[in-house]
């Protein structure tokens, strides 16, 4: 099947200082795939950058084509009509992403003016419709709140709403439970999991989050300072992750049985992007760093059908409480 | 609604109350009328019958009552000067103010706001710096040092307009010119700020996400919120109309509101001077309400608040 989505080689930088280094990726139809790692480390600015929406000073260079069609310096009526139709993006604050001033049903109303020609009682049955599909309860009446009448999942649901209004085939999910008390949160997942399945949509799961992207993705990204570090299907990199810093990530998760333990924490911080180290990034840090970190970036390679990791002395064997000892 | 609007008008009064008694005191204080107004080698007898008259050889207290009455029936007393009621004469003056401050409002809001969404639309660009330069130029030249070296320029070595009086139309263009330039600057200063401010929320690029053209984007999702820190500075600037041409009526003999004010104050002749401030003190006042209740049209998240 070809990828809906082809990234080759993507780059960004801000005023010379590198975000994304190099990110190649496919997605396809109906896939769902999480993006964890630490903030600042590419995971959002790959998005944004992918449907230009990154301020004027970013820099992008590399690939990223969709159904055949070049995104990256593509003008932008091109990018238009992609953004919301093709790829729609939800984002971590719902609170804040959508506009104060502007009823939420009129927001959802605009996405289905600009995408599907729908206007006046037709959009607004639409949208009545997407409310309910989201589990607004009420659609009628919510349709005319504004948005600080609504509580923060409420609001996360009209995003999901306004994002599914433009039919896309692609959804990109932006940390979108972070701001959401953790019950919520499941609800949100559990939604966009659904609509995934009925739509045959693919999901795109950013989030610093490991467990929400167990939940719900099949494939994870493990990114570290603008790279992927691993790529593995989702059962097999908690099962047994491969690179040293997902290996550091799972053991800073407290395990659910047995008795309570101190969590382990990775030690050292993230290297400041204007300053990075010669070799492997995460080898300052790095348990397994031997001399030969240091001679170059680490090539990625394939340890398995589907699974990818860019380190010399890849952890594949040890489970990871082990490795916290 | 009602609830907001009774206590906002009640804040209004005692607003009002206050200045007016400010001015009463400042007034009394400051001088004395009589021998202002009667020349100082008056006879001793004239100026104790001129303060009888006017009511100054009552204690101060007494004269701040019967003043206040006074108010409160509507009744503002007569001009010293020439014994006519001071709200005729300020009310005389009122067409003449209007005629420069009016304009010059729309010359504000017409360059300033424009040059503030374009400033901050271009930000950072040659244009975006070249109008704030100039915007800085424009508030930080004192009004009278503008109006003059517009009179030197075009009155004086240009000979194009009149450098005062108030025969017609071109005698008020400097004027108009030297009021605006300000208040245009501010706004276009406020403005661009607001605008980059509301350009940086998530909500901006939530409507560029789902596919709305920066056009619209701008159009539609950010100039309604930026709206609603600049009608502050627009509703004050509003509140100005009356007394905000002070400065420019003096420097170009406009005969307004400004100039009977500046005249009035240096005879002491308290009843022009306090009406002037009460009307001052009252289109600031009905200014500010009437900002409130757009803020509440403008911003849904205030509109809630006030039902709260």
């Amino acid at each position: 099947m070809a990828p809906l989505v082809s990234m080759r080689g993507l780059a960004v930088d801000f005023d010379g200082v590198p975000a994304l280094r190099g990110l190649s990726l496919d997605i396809h139809p109906g896939e769902a795939l999480g993006m964890v790692g630490e903030s600042g480390c590419g995971k959002s600015v790959t998005w944004l950058a992918a449907l230009g929406l990154l301020p004027a000073k970013a820099r992008i260079s590399g690939s990223v084509k969709l159904g055949g069609t070049e995104l990256v310096g593509a003008p932008t009526a091109t990018l238009e009509g992609v953004r919301g139709r093709k790829v729609a993006m939800i984002f971590q604050d719902p609170a804040s992403a959508l506009n104060p001033v502007h009823r939420v049903g009129k927001q959802v109303e605009e996405a289905l003016r600009l995408h599907r020609g729908l206007r006046g009682g037709a959009a607004r049955a639409e949208a009545r419709r997407l409310f309910d599909q989201v589990g607004i309860p009420d659609a009628g009446r919510r349709l005319d709140a504004w948005p600080h009448e609504l509580s923060g999942g409420q609001n996360q649901r009209v995003m999901i709403a306004m994002a599914l209004a433009g039919q896309p085939e692609l959804l990109v999910a932006d940390e979108p439970t972070t701001a959401l008390d953790v019950t919520i949160q499941a609800q949100i997942l559990e939604l966009l999991d659904a609509i995934r399945r009925e739509q045959n949509m693919a999901l795109v799961l950013i989030s610093h989050d490991l467990g929400v992207v167990a939940e719900t993705c099949d494939r994870v990204l493990v990114m570290y300072t603008g790279r992927v570090v691993e790529q593995a299907p989702a059962r097999a990199l908690f099962d047994a992750p491969a690179h040293p810093y997902a290996c550091g990530l799972l053991a800073a998760l407290p395990p659910l049985e047995g008795p309570r333990e101190r969590l382990v924490a990775i030690p050292g911080q993230v290297p400041d992007p204007a300053r990075m180290p010669p070799g492997c990034a995460f080898a300052p840090r790095c348990p397994q760093a031997g001399p030969d970190c240091d001679a170059g970036v680490p090539p990625s390679h394939v340890l398995e059908p589907g699974r990818v990791v860019a380190c010399l002395r890849p952890a594949y064997a040890p489970r990871p409480r082990e490795y916290a000892l | 609604m009602l609830r907001f609007l009774s206590i906002r008008l009640l804040r209004a009064a005692l607003t009002i109350g206050l200045v007016v008694t400010f001015a009463f005191i400042v007034l009394r204080m400051s001088g004395d009328p009589a021998l202002l107004i009667m020349s100082a080698d008056a006879p001793p007898e004239a100026v104790a019958a001129f303060r009888k008259a006017w009511g100054l050889d009552e204690p101060l207290w007494n004269q701040y009552l019967s003043y206040f009455g006074a108010i409160l029936h509507g009744d503002l007393g007569q001009s010293m000067r020439d014994g006519r009621p001071a709200i005729q004469l300020v009310a005389e003056r009122i067409p003449a103010t209007l005629a420069l401050t009016v304009p010059a409002l729309i010359m504000k809001i017409g360059i300033g706001i424009p040059a503030g969404i374009f400033a901050a639309l271009h930000r950072n660009s040659f244009l975006d710096r070249a109008v704030m330069i100039t915007a800085v130029a424009g508030f930080t030249v004192p009004s009278f040092v503008l109006g003059l070296l517009l009179v030197l320029v075009f009155a004086v070595q240009l000979g194009w307009l009149p450098s005062g009086g108030q025969e017609g139309w071109r005698h008020a263009i400097l004027p108009i010119i030297t009021m605006g330039a300000g208040g245009a600057a501010v706004l276009a200063r406020f403005t661009r700020s607001a605008m980059l401010e509301v350009l940086g929320q998530p909500y901006i690029r939530t409507a560029s996400a789902k596919g709305v053209s920066w056009r619209a984007v701008v159009r539609h999702h950010a100039l309604p919120n930026a709206a609603i820190p600049t009608v502050t500075i627009v509703g004050f600037m509003v509140g100005s109309l009356l007394a905000g041409a002070v400065v420019v009526e003096s420097v170009f003999s406009w005969p307004g509101v400004g100039r009977l004010l500046v005249v009035a104050v240096a005879n002491r002749d308290l009843a022009v001077v306090q009406c002037i401030l009460l009307l001052v003190a009252a289109t600031m006042v009905t200014a500010n309400i009437v900002v409130d209740l757009l803020y509440g049209f403008l911003d849904p998240r205030l509109r809630s608040g006030v039902k709260a």
